[in-house]
C-alpha cells in the first residue's frame, strides 16, 4: 500500500494506482479528456495535470502512479492555470462551431472548457481541413480532431484492426488512414467503435436523417420502419426519461408521431433468422458435419471483417441474411403484396444500433424483393434522436403504443439478439425444440450470456454434443478465428458480433463519454426476454403465418431467394 | 562585464559580450545537446525547414539571396508540408536554393542553401509523399531511442528500472530476451544506445553500459530459460562467434537442435580472438558462453568448414544453416618491405593473446598502423606486453580516428604515442628483420566524397620511426570464397544477404555478422544472430516467441533537475598498463542508483505510452 496526500486528504491505495484513481477514492474529481481507462492512458491532452509539492513540473494524473509520501495538489493555481492553458491550446485547433456539431451537449471538450470557465481563446485559430469520403458510414472531420488517440487505440487494442494510425510528425501530427488512403479502400469494419469512443465530434456516422425526412414528407412514399432489438435498450438515454420509461412501445408511439406509416419490429425477422439459420445449422450438423463450424451472419461489421481478414473462412458463414435485410426483403415482397402497394413506392427505414448496417443496406445484391434496395436507409439510434427533435416530438409526454401488424411481433428469443450470446441462445432454444420435439428449460443455455469476449459451451442435444462459441469485439474474434484455423479449438456453431458486448454496445448507440453501457443495456434486453409471453422463435405466430402464407418452410426455395444471400457474390470487388 | 565609461574620448574600447549574446550563447549550447540527441524517424522536411529558419535568423540581412531567398524557401517548404504544393514547387525550391547558394555573399547564406539542396536530393520521396498523398512518409517510430538504436533492440529502460531496484538477476534475464551476451556487452559494447538517449536533451546520455556492468557483476549465475518443446529440426551454425552463438541460443530456446562448427580451439570468435582480455576478461566471456551452451548446443571445435568437412555436407545434414564466420583475415598495407620479420597483423597479435600466449615485447619499439578500435587494442596490448615505446601511426588527425575517443585517450594515458598525419611509405629492415617504418607526414585538407577530410602529402621530408615490431591494424577481411563458389553472391568479399539474413537462391541458408556486413561491432553481430534465429524459425514453419516473464517495477517519477552523468572509474594508467587485468570499475550502489534515476523512461513517458514502447516478445 502507498500513503500519500491529495489536496491535504490522506489517501492509502495499492501500489501502481494512478493519481486519478487515488483521487476518486476520496471524492476528488480531476478533469480528463483523452483518458479512457485501460484503452487510452497515453497522457496526450495534458488536461489532467496536477502538482506534486516540491516538483517543478506537473504530472498527468491519469497515468502517473502514486508514490509514497507525495503531496498532490489537484487545484493549485499552477495546476489550474496549466490545465486551462492546455484546453485553450486544444481549442485553438478545434472547430468549435458547436451549434452545428452532432456532439454539442455531449462533448468532452465542450464540458471541460465550460467547467474551466473558458470564455475566449487567446490563440490564433488554426484549423486544418482534410478530404474525406463522405459516402462511407464513418465520417471524420480533421478540423475537430483533438488528437487524443482514443480511436487509434480502440481500433488497435479492442478491435484488432488498426485502421486509425498516427500520421505525420511534429506539429502536423494527426490521425488518419495509413498513407492518407480512402477509408473505403482499407480493412475498416465500419463498426463505429471509434465513433462511440471519440470525445468530440471528429468522428460520427454519415447522417441520413435528411433522406428520411424527405421520404416522410413525400406523399407517394409508404414509409415502413423497423426497430432493432438493441435500440430499445438505449434510445431513451438521449432524452430526459428513465430506462424504465424508455420502452420500445414509447418509441413506437414517437415514430408514429414522426409520421411513419408502418412501425414494425426487427424482432420479427430475428425470429425468422432463427428459423432459417437454425435450420441451416441443423442440416449441416446432421448431414454435413464436415462443413462446420457455421458462423452467424447477422453482424455486417463481422461480415466486413471476415471478408478482409479471413476470406478463407467465408464459406463457413451462414447464408442467412441479417434480420435487418430479411425485414426489408419481407416488407417489400410479402407485406407489400398484402397491403397492395407497389414495393417501388415503399420506403424502408431501419433504426439500428450500428453504423455497419448503413453499409449492409447498400450491398448491391441486397435488392431481392423488387430490384430496389430492400432497406433504403439505416438510421443509428443517435440519428433517431435527432429525427425526433426535428419534428419536436415531446418524448416524455408520449404514451406507449403498439407495433403495427403483421411484422410487429417478436419473441424473447429475438430481443436478446441485441446482446452478445443472444443469437446463439435463441438458436439453441429452437434447435433443441426441433431435435428433441419439446421446448428446453428456459435457463438451459444461460452459460452463453455475459460480457466475456470469448465464451464457449457444449450442449447435449439428444445425444449430439453441440460445441458452441461466442465472440464479441473483433480483437477477440481474431483470436478465436486464429485458434480455429490452427486447430487449437473446435466448434460447431459460432456467434460473432463486431462490437464488444454485441449490439447493445454497438457503434450506433448513444454515447456517454467514458462509459461502456453494453452491460446494462444487455441486462435490460434479458429482462425483456424474462417477461415476454413468447420465448421461442418457433412460437412466433406471425413467423408461422408468413411461412404458411408465403415461404412454405425454412430453407425452402422461396426462402432462399429472399432470406438468404451469397457472401461470395455480393457485387463488391474488395473489402480492403 | 559591466562597462563604465570614465572618460568621454576613449580611442579604443574593449569589446564585451552583451548580456543577450551571453544568454544566447548558453542557449545555443543547450540546443547543441538537442541537435546531438535528435530523435529519429521524424519528418525530414520539417526538420530542414526549422534549420533554414534558424539560418534566416542568423542572416545579417544585407544581401537579397539570404534575406529574401531563405524566407521564400521556408514558405515553399511549408507549402509542401501542408500539402498545398505541386511538383513544380519542388523544382522552384531546388532552383531557388541553387541560386542562393551561387549568389549569397557569405557562408550564412550559401551554407544554408546547401542544406536545402541536400535535402531535396536526399529525401525527394518525402517531398513527393507530402504532395501526392497529403501525408508524411515518416512517423514517430522510435519513441524509445536507446532501444531502437540498439541493433538487438534490448529493453534498456526495462533493465535500468530493474537495476534501480537492485533486481540484478531479473535485469540479466530481461537483457537475455534480446541478447544472450549481457556480460560481454557490459564490458565492450560500443553502446549505440547512448547516442540518441533522450536524457541527452537535458544534460547527457545515461551511462547505459555501466548500468549493465552493474547488473552482470552482481547478478551471480543466472540460469538460462527453459527451451520449448523439441521440434526435431536441426540447424547448423558455421562459426562460434557472437552471431553464431546468439543464433544457437535463441534457436535452442525455440526447441530446435543446433550444432556449431568452430574453426578455432575455443568459442567466442572475435570476442575472444579480437578483444584483449584487459577489456573483456575470459571469465566474463565464458559465463555468457556457458549460459548459451546450457541450452543444449553441440559444438565441434577446431573444425574448419572446407577442410574438415564441406559446406554442402553440412547443409545436406541439417534443416537450415547459418553462416557466421566473421572477418578474420587481415588487410595488408601493400608497401615495400612489409614481408620483413617483425611485421605482423592485428588479427595475429590479438589471436595469440586470445589463445593465452603473451608475446614478449619487452624493451621493443612497437609501431601500430591504423586508427580504429582494433588499432587501439593492439596499441594498448603492446604496452601491456612490455614494449619500451608504442607508437600508433595514423594518416589523419586524432579527431578523424574511428576508434572511440576514450580508447585513444586511454592509450595516451598509458604512455602510447599517437602519431597522427603520418602515412606509411616503406618498412626498412636489416637482415630480414624490421628496423623502422618510414612515414610521409600528411596535411589534412578538403573533404572526400564520403564526407571525411582527406590527407595528402605535406611538403616536408619523410620521417623514420624506429620499430622492432610493426602491427598492421587497417581492417580485416572475410574468407568467404568457398561460399562464393557454392553460388552465393559476394560483394567486396562479404556474403550478400537481405535485411533478414536470407541469401538469394538458398532458402535454407542464412548468413549474418561480420561475414555479411564487413567488420562491425559485437552488438551488430548479436543482432544478426537474433534476426537469423527468428527467420530460421519461420523458415522451419514455426512461430516461436521469445519473451521474458520479468515484471517491471511501477514507473517512478523522473528525476527532472539536471544531473551529471557518472562515468566508470578506471585503474590508474601507470598501473593498468603493466598487466592484462580489467581496468574499469563497476559503479558503487550509490552511483548505480543515481545513474538509474537519470533514465527518463521513454517506454512509459512520451510517445512510448502510445505506441512502440515496450516490446514484450519477438
Amino acid at each position: 500500500m502507498v500513503n500519500l496526500k491529495i489536496n491535504g486528504k490522506a489517501v492509502c491505495v495499492n501500489e501502481g494506482t494512478s493519481i486519478l484513481e487515488a483521487a476518486k477514492t476520496v471524492g476528488i474529481n480531476i478533469p480528463t479528456l483523452c483518458f479512457l481507462k485501460d484503452i487510452n492512458e497515453v497522457g496526450a491532452c495534458r488536461v489532467c495535470v496536477v502538482e506534486i509539492e516540491g516538483k517543478d513540473r506537473l504530472v498527468t494524473a491519469c497515468n502517473t502512479p502514486v508514490e509514497e509520501g507525495i503531496n498532490v495538489l489537484t487545484n493549485s493555481k499552477k495546476a489550474r492555470e496549466a490545465r486551462k492553458s492546455n484546453v485553450e491550446l486544444i481549442l485553438s485547433q478545434h472547430d468549435y462551431h458547436c451549434a452545428t456539431c452532432v456532439r454539442s451537449g455531449n462533448c468532452a471538450l465542450q464540458s471541460v472548457a465550460n467547467d474551466l470557465n473558458i470564455h475566449e481563446v487567446p490563440f490564433t485559430e488554426k484549423l486544418t481541413k482534410k478530404q474525406w469520403n463522405n459516402d462511407f458510414p464513418v465520417i471524420r472531420e480533421e478540423e475537430k480532431c483533438i488528437k487524443c488517440y482514443r480511436c487509434v487505440n480502440v481500433c488497435e487494442k479492442i478491435q484488432g484492426l488498426g485502421v486509425w494510425k498516427v500520421l505525420n510528425t511534429g506539429s502536423r501530427t494527426t490521425v488518419g488512414i495509413e498513407g492518407g488512403k480512402d477509408i473505403a479502400s482499407v480493412n475498416c469494419a465500419a463498426c463505429g467503435q471509434c465513433i462511440t469512443h471519440c470525445p468530440v465530434g471528429a468522428l460520427h456516422e454519415r447522417d441520413d436523417v435528411d433522406k428520411v425526412l424527405e421520404a416522410l414528407e413525400d406523399p407517394k412514399k409508404v414509409t415502413v420502419i423497423q426497430i432493432a432489438p438493441a435500440v430499445r435498450a438505449a434510445w431513451g438515454e438521449a432524452f430526459d426519461i428513465t430506462r424504465e420509461e424508455a420502452t420500445v412501445k414509447k418509441l413506437v408511439a414517437c415514430m408514429r408521431k414522426a409520421g411513419f406509416d408502418y412501425i414494425f419490429d426487427t424482432n420479427f425477422t430475428a425470429d425468422l433468422t432463427i428459423m432459417e439459420e437454425g435450420t441451416e445449422f441443423l442440416t449441416k450438423l446432421t448431414k454435413d458435419p464436415g462443413s462446420l463450424p457455421l458462423f452467424t451472419s447477422c453482424c455486417p461489421g463481422w461480415i466486413r471483417f471476415i471478408k478482409s481478414e479471413f476470406p478463407e473462412l467465408l464459406a463457413h458463414v451462414s447464408t442467412t441474411k441479417s434480420p435487418q435485410q430479411m425485414f426489408g426483403a419481407v416488407a417489400k415482397s410479402y407485406f407489400a403484396e398484402k397491403i397492395g402497394v407497389d414495393p417501388k413506392d415503399m420506403y424502408c427505414v431501419s433504426i439500428m444500433p450500428c453504423t455497419a448496417k448503413k453499409f449492409e443496406c447498400s450491398i448491391p445484391v441486397m435488392n431481392d424483393a423488387c430490384g430496389d434496395p430492400d432497406v433504403d436507409v439505416v438510421l443509428t439510434t443517435r440519428e433517431i434522436t435527432r429525427l425526433l427533435k426535428v419534428y419536436g416530438v415531446d418524448v416524455p409526454a408520449t404514451p406507449e403504443e403498439e407495433f403495427d401488424s403483421p411484422l410487429g411481433v417478436g419473441t424473447g428469443a429475438a430481443v436478446i439478439f441485441g446482446a452478445t450470446g443472444g443469437v446463439m441462445e435463441a438458436a439453441l432454444r429452437t434447435a433443441y425444440f426441433v431435435v428433441v420435439g419439446e421446448n428446453p428449460p428456459l435457463d438451459a443455455f444461460k452459460d452463453v450470456r455475459g460480457l466475456k469476449g470469448w465464451k464457449e459451451a457444449t450442449y447435449d442435444v439428444k445425444g449430439i454434443p453441440v460445441r458452441v462459441a461466442i465472440a464479441s469485439g473483433l480483437g477477440n474474434t481474431r483470436n478465436l478465428l486464429n485458434a480455429v484455423k490452427k486447430g487449437e479449438v473446435a466448434y460447431d456453431f459460432i456467434e460473432i458480433m463486431a462490437c464488444p458486448g454485441g449490439c447493445a454496445g454497438g457503434g450506433g448507440q448513444p454515447i456517454e463519454d467514458g462509459c461502456e453501457l453494453a452491460g446494462v443495456r444487455g441486462e435490460n434486453l434479458y429482462g425483456l426476454d424474462d417477461i415476454a409471453d413468447l420465448r421461442f422463435s418457433h412460437e412466433n405466430p406471425e413467423v408461422n403465418a408468413v411461412y404458411a402464407e408465403y415461404f412454405e418452410a425454412p430453407n425452402s426455395h422461396k426462402a432462399h431467394t429472399l432470406l438468404h444471400t451469397d457472401h461470395f457474390h455480393d457485387g463488391i470487388k474488395d473489402y480492403k | 562585464m559591466i562597462i563604465r565609461r570614465y572618460v568621454d574620448l576613449n580611442r579604443l574600447t574593449l569589446t564585451a559580450q552583451s548580456r543577450a549574446d551571453a544568454v544566447l550563447e548558453d542557449l545555443y549550447k543547450e540546443f547543441d545537446l538537442r541537435v546531438a540527441a535528435n530523435p529519429q524517424g521524424l519528418c525530414p522536411i520539417d526538420a530542414v525547414l526549422s534549420f533554414v529558419r534558424l539560418c534566416q535568423a542568423q542572416s545579417c540581412g544585407k544581401c537579397v539571396p539570404c534575406r529574401v531567398g531563405l524566407g521564400q524557401l521556408c514558405d515553399l517548404m511549408e507549402q509542401v508540408l501542408d500539402s498545398k504544393a505541386t511538383m513544380q514547387t519542388v523544382k522552384l525550391i531546388e532552383k531557388t536554393a541553387q541560386s542562393v547558394y551561387e549568389t549569397a555573399d557569405c557562408a550564412i547564406g550559401y551554407a544554408a542553401a546547401e542544406l536545402v539542396i541536400k535535402a531535396v536530393k536526399g529525401f525527394k520521396d518525402d517531398f513527393v509523399s507530402h504532395i501526392t498523398n497529403g501525408v508524411c512518409n515518416s512517423s514517430f517510430l522510435n519513441p524509445v531511442p536507446c532501444k531502437s538504436n540498439c541493433p538487438a533492440h534490448v529493453d534498456i529502460p526495462g533493465y535500468i528500472a530493474l537495476v534501480g531496484e537492485g533486481r540484478y538477476a531479473d535485469a540479466v534475464k530481461l537483457i537475455r530476451k534480446d541478447n544472450p551476451f549481457p556480460s560481454v556487452c557490459a564490458r565492450i559494447c560500443e553502446h549505440p544506445c547512448e547516442e540518441k538517449c533522450r536524457r541527452g536533451l537535458v544534460d547527457a546520455a545515461v551511462n547505459i553500459r555501466a548500468l549493465k556492468h552493474v547488473a552482470t557483476d552482481r547478478a551471480g549465475v543466472v540460469p538460462a530459460p527453459k527451451c520449448a518443446e523439441k521440434t526435431g529440426k536441426k540447424v547448423a551454425i558455421i562459426g562460434g562467434g557472437p552471431a553464431g552463438l546468439t543464433a544457437a541460443y535463441f534457436l535452442n530456446l525455440m526447441g530446435h537442435e543446433t550444432e556449431i562448427y568452430e574453426q578455432r580451439a575455443k568459442l567466442g570468435g572475435m570476442l575472444r580472438y579480437g578483444i584483449p582480455v584487459y577489456r573483456l576478461p575470459d571469465a566474463e566471456l565464458d559465463s555468457d558462453i556457458d549460459a548459451i551452451l546450457s541450452t543444449g548446443t553441440s559444438v565441434h571445435l577446431n573444425y574448419s568448414v572446407g577442410k574438415d568437412g564441406t559446406f554442402d555436407e553440412i547443409r545436406a545434414n541439417h534443416d537450415a544453416t547459418f553462416i557466421a564466420i566473421g572477418a578474420h583475415s587481415d588487410n595488408k598495407l601493400g608497401i615495400e618491405g612489409e614481408e620483413a620479420q617483425g611485421v605482423t597483423s592485428a588479427v595475429a597479435l590479438l589471436r595469440a593473446i586470445g589463445d593465452g600466449e603473451r608475446p614478449d615485447f619487452k624493451g621493443k619499439n612497437v609501431v601500430v598502423v591504423g586508427g580504429g578500435n582494433v588499432a587501439m587494442d593492439c596499441t594498448r596490448s603492446s604496452v601491456r606486453l612490455g614494449a619500451a615505446k608504442v607508437t600508433c601511426v595514423y594518416r589523419r588527425r586524432q579527431e578523424d580516428m574511428t576508434a572511440l575517443a576514450e580508447e585513444v585517450e586511454g592509450a595516451k594515458a598509458e604512455g602510447c604515442v599517437i602519431a597522427t598525419l603520418m602515412s606509411p611509405v616503406r618498412v626498412k629492415s636489416a637482415e630480414g628483420k624490421v628496423v623502422s617504418l618510414v612515414v610521409q607526414p600528411q596535411i589534412i585538407g578538403e573533404y572526400d566524397a564520403k564526407g571525411r577530410p582527406a590527407p595528402r602529402n605535406a611538403d616536408v621530408p619523410e620521417q623514420e620511426i624506429p620499430a622492432d615490431i610493426i602491427v598492421v591494424a587497417i581492417g580485416q577481411s572475410i574468407e568467404a570464397e568457398q561460399f562464393g563458389k557454392a553460388g552465393m553472391e559476394l560483394f567486396k568479399g562479404s556474403i550478400v544477404t537481405d535485411a533478414g539474413c536470407a541469401i538469394k537462391g538458398f532458402e535454407d541458408v542464412f548468413a549474418g555478422g561480420d561475414c555479411a556486413t564487413g567488420p562491425a561491432t559485437a552488438i551488430k553481430a548479436i543482432a544478426a544472430g537474433k534476426t537469423a534465429a527468428a527467420n530460421i524459425d519461420s523458415y522451419l514453419g514455426y512461430e516461436h516467441k521469445i519473451s521474458c516473464d520479468v515484471e517491471l517495477p511501477t514507473p517512478k517519477l523522473v528525476n527532472q533537475p539536471r544531473c551529471a552523468r557518472i562515468n566508470e572509474k578506471e585503474r590508474e594508467a601507470g598501473a593498468r598498463c603493466k598487466d592484462f587485468d580489467v581496468f574499469e570499475y563497476a559503479f558503487s550502489d550509490q552511483e548505480a542508483k543515481q545513474e538509474c534515476s537519470r533514465c527518463l523512461k521513454c517506454d512509459y513517458f512520451g510517445y512510448g505510452k502510445l505506441e512502440g514502447g515496450r516490446e514484450l516478445e519477438w
